[in-house]
């Protein structure tokens, strides 16, 4: 009987977790996967009644724009992603020099991953502003040049003031977690190493690298779980304008799906945007799973 | 001394990079709050004026519908709904996040790891992509521009994330702990409130302040599912300023400094729990 009840009660203790994420999440992207079968459009709503198969998806790949965008995303999360992990290394292993004031800069340095994305892009509209922008004013002010440059507008430059934004935000996550594995690598094997004669570089990759992977993997694994909050980024700072120049895959989905209120052709794309960020998150949790193992820590 | 010298320059060169760092780090916050102070003729002014000439709370004023100028922006229900909506969704997030956890922790179960991991992907979903089905949803639900609507999704977006750091928490407390407090006589529902909850309170109580600021920030769901002053939230208000024909930076800078707030108070608070909890709760299974 009380073998019984233990069995039980884990379930029991999760149902309302479960539950909620069926509702919200399971159900309503089953029921998305139904529309994107069919030519459902808001303002005809019988629409969805229209069973087409695959027909939303095979227009999607004839569909430059929807390439464009999708190229974009990709483009945009592997140099935001490398750009982060990078500089977050440096950022931690710089910290971990400093002695004094180590635990204020730290506490600095969170604060951007705190900030609201839709603030962090209100933020950078208002210093590239081409007009207003403390940037430009600043290069003008220095002499440095006398027209103003169009950062939102022009086409390289549009894109890299968004993965600007995106990398000041983020990169404190990977710092952080960085430095908190600096913090706990234990110091015998940096001191052997140096008994042994390693230069820097040596006890760099191979004592300290293999033992911040995990913390790497941690930190690749929650950026996964929010990459797409670069949709706000985008949204307030260009709305994937001008011309569709910063189009990419979410602020596509927004438009097709709210503005031209074609839902059902919004909803293919959107599944393919979800498979993307499922796969993804599913890559670096399996990487952390294993770093775990290795750490010995797992069960 | 040719050593020292060497060791003074790597100790300049560290100080130079740190500033630096910080310097990158904190100027877009502390522009934008500064100009929250300033009148939107000094922002706009060419060439531009750098140092402050007077600062005011003009644009607190405006933005709140009180002074001579008013915006017809209501930012004040848009911070009462962001202020309940986020407050709600958290104590039930962070409610349902710890029992979940606790099972995670304390339990051994079929399909253990192949649930966490379920848990894990429904949040890596899209924002956007997500809002689409819930808005069909919701509208067919009545749930379209309701408070209560956007608290459900909230809960949501927060369990799985929630349940993570608090399963992290009470496994870092030894089980022999509960189990010593059974032998004693204690009920395992008495166990649990009294030697397991004390030990992760503040570990839980972080794992609330990351739900907070999830539903504080979030932006991509309640730009479509909020339609009114019935339920938009702070993020949804401030792009109300971009629809108008001129932008009031000014006022845009001066609801940014409110949003920007308990965020700031919020993280300087929990910041070291925040840390453990990511880690620890990551790495040491």
């Amino acid at each position: 009987m009380r073998w019984r009840a233990e069995k039980n009660t884990p379930w029991l203790l999760l149902s309302p977790a479960i539950l909620t994420i069926l509702f919200v999440v399971a159900i309503p992207l089953l029921f998305s996967f139904y529309t994107s079968l069919t030519p459902y459009k808001l303002t005809r709503p019988e629409t969805i009644n229209n069973f087409i198969g695959l027909r939303n998806y095979e227009r999607l790949f004839d569909d430059a724009k929807f390439w464009w965008a999708f190229g974009r995303t990709i483009l945009f999360l592997a140099i935001a992603l490398n750009v982060e992990f990078i500089l977050g290394l440096g950022i931690a292993l710089l910290i971990n020099k400093i002695t004094w004031g180590q635990r204020t800069l730290r506490t600095i340095m969170m604060f951007p991953m705190m900030f609201s994305p839709i603030l962090v892009g209100f933020q950078f509209k208002f210093i590239f502003n081409d007009h207003i922008g403390i940037l430009n004013n600043a290069l003008q002010g220095l002499g440095i040049m006398d027209d103003s440059i169009a950062w939102l507008v022009d086409k390289p430059l549009g894109m890299f003031s968004i993965i600007f934004a995106e990398v000041w935000m983020s990169t404190s996550v990977f710092a952080i977690l960085l430095l908190a594995g600096l913090f706990a690598m234990p110091r015998d094997p940096l001191e052997a190493a140096k008994v042994d004669g390693c230069n820097p570089w040596q006890v760099f990759r191979h004592i300290t690298l293999p033992f911040i992977m995990p913390f790497a993997f941690i930190a690749m694994t929650i950026r996964s779980l929010d990459v797409a909050r670069a949709y706000d980024i985008v949204d307030v700072m260009t709305g994937g304008g001008p011309a569709g120049r910063t189009e990419v895959l979410w602020t596509l989905i927004a438009r097709v799906g709210y503005d031209n209120a074609k839902m059902g052709q919004a909803n293919a794309m959107a599944y393919v945007s979800t498979l993307l960020s499922i796969l993804f998150t599913y890559y670096f949790f399996t990487k952390l799973v294993a770093a775990r193992r290795y750490m010995g820590g797992a069960e | 001394m040719n050593r020292r010298l060497k060791s003074r320059i790597g100790k300049t060169a560290l100080w130079i990079a740190t500033f630096l760092l910080m310097l990158v780090i904190c100027i877009p916050g502390l522009w934008v709050v500064l100009s929250a102070f300033r009148p939107n003729s000094e922002i706009l002014a060419k060439p531009a004026i750098w140092i402050p000439r007077d600062l005011t709370l003009d644009n607190f004023a405006q933005i709140f519908g009180f002074g001579q100028e008013q915006v017809a922006i209501p930012v004040l229900s848009y911070f009462t709904n962001s202020m309940v909506i986020a407050l709600t969704s958290t104590a039930i997030a962070v409610l349902i996040g710890m029992s979940g956890g606790y099972a995670f922790a304390r339990f051994r179960f079929l399909g253990k790891n192949s649930l966490f991991l379920g848990l894990m992907l429904s949040r890596a979903v899209p924002g956007i992509a997500l809002s689409l089905p819930v808005f069909m949803i919701w509208s067919k639900l009545g749930l379209i521009d309701t408070k209560m609507g956007i608290i459900i999704v909230y809960v949501a977006i927060n369990v799985p994330f929630t349940i993570w750091l608090i399963d992290g928490f009470f496994r870092q407390i030894p089980k022999e702990m509960n189990e010593s407090a059974q032998v004693d006589g204690c009920t395992r529902w008495q166990a649990f409130w009294k030697i397991e909850f004390p030990l992760a309170r503040s570990g839980i109580a972080s794992a609330g302040v990351f739900a907070f600021l999830t539903s504080w920030n979030e932006y991509a769901l309640v730009s479509q599912l909020s339609r009114s002053t019935d339920s938009k939230t702070l993020p949804v208000g401030l792009m109300d300023f971009t629809s108008q024909f001129t932008i009031n930076w000014a006022g845009m800078c001066a609801m940014a400094f409110i949003i920007i707030v308990p965020a700031l108070i919020l993280t300087f608070l929990v910041q070291k729990h925040l840390i453990a909890g990511l880690t620890f709760g990551g790495v040491k299974g």
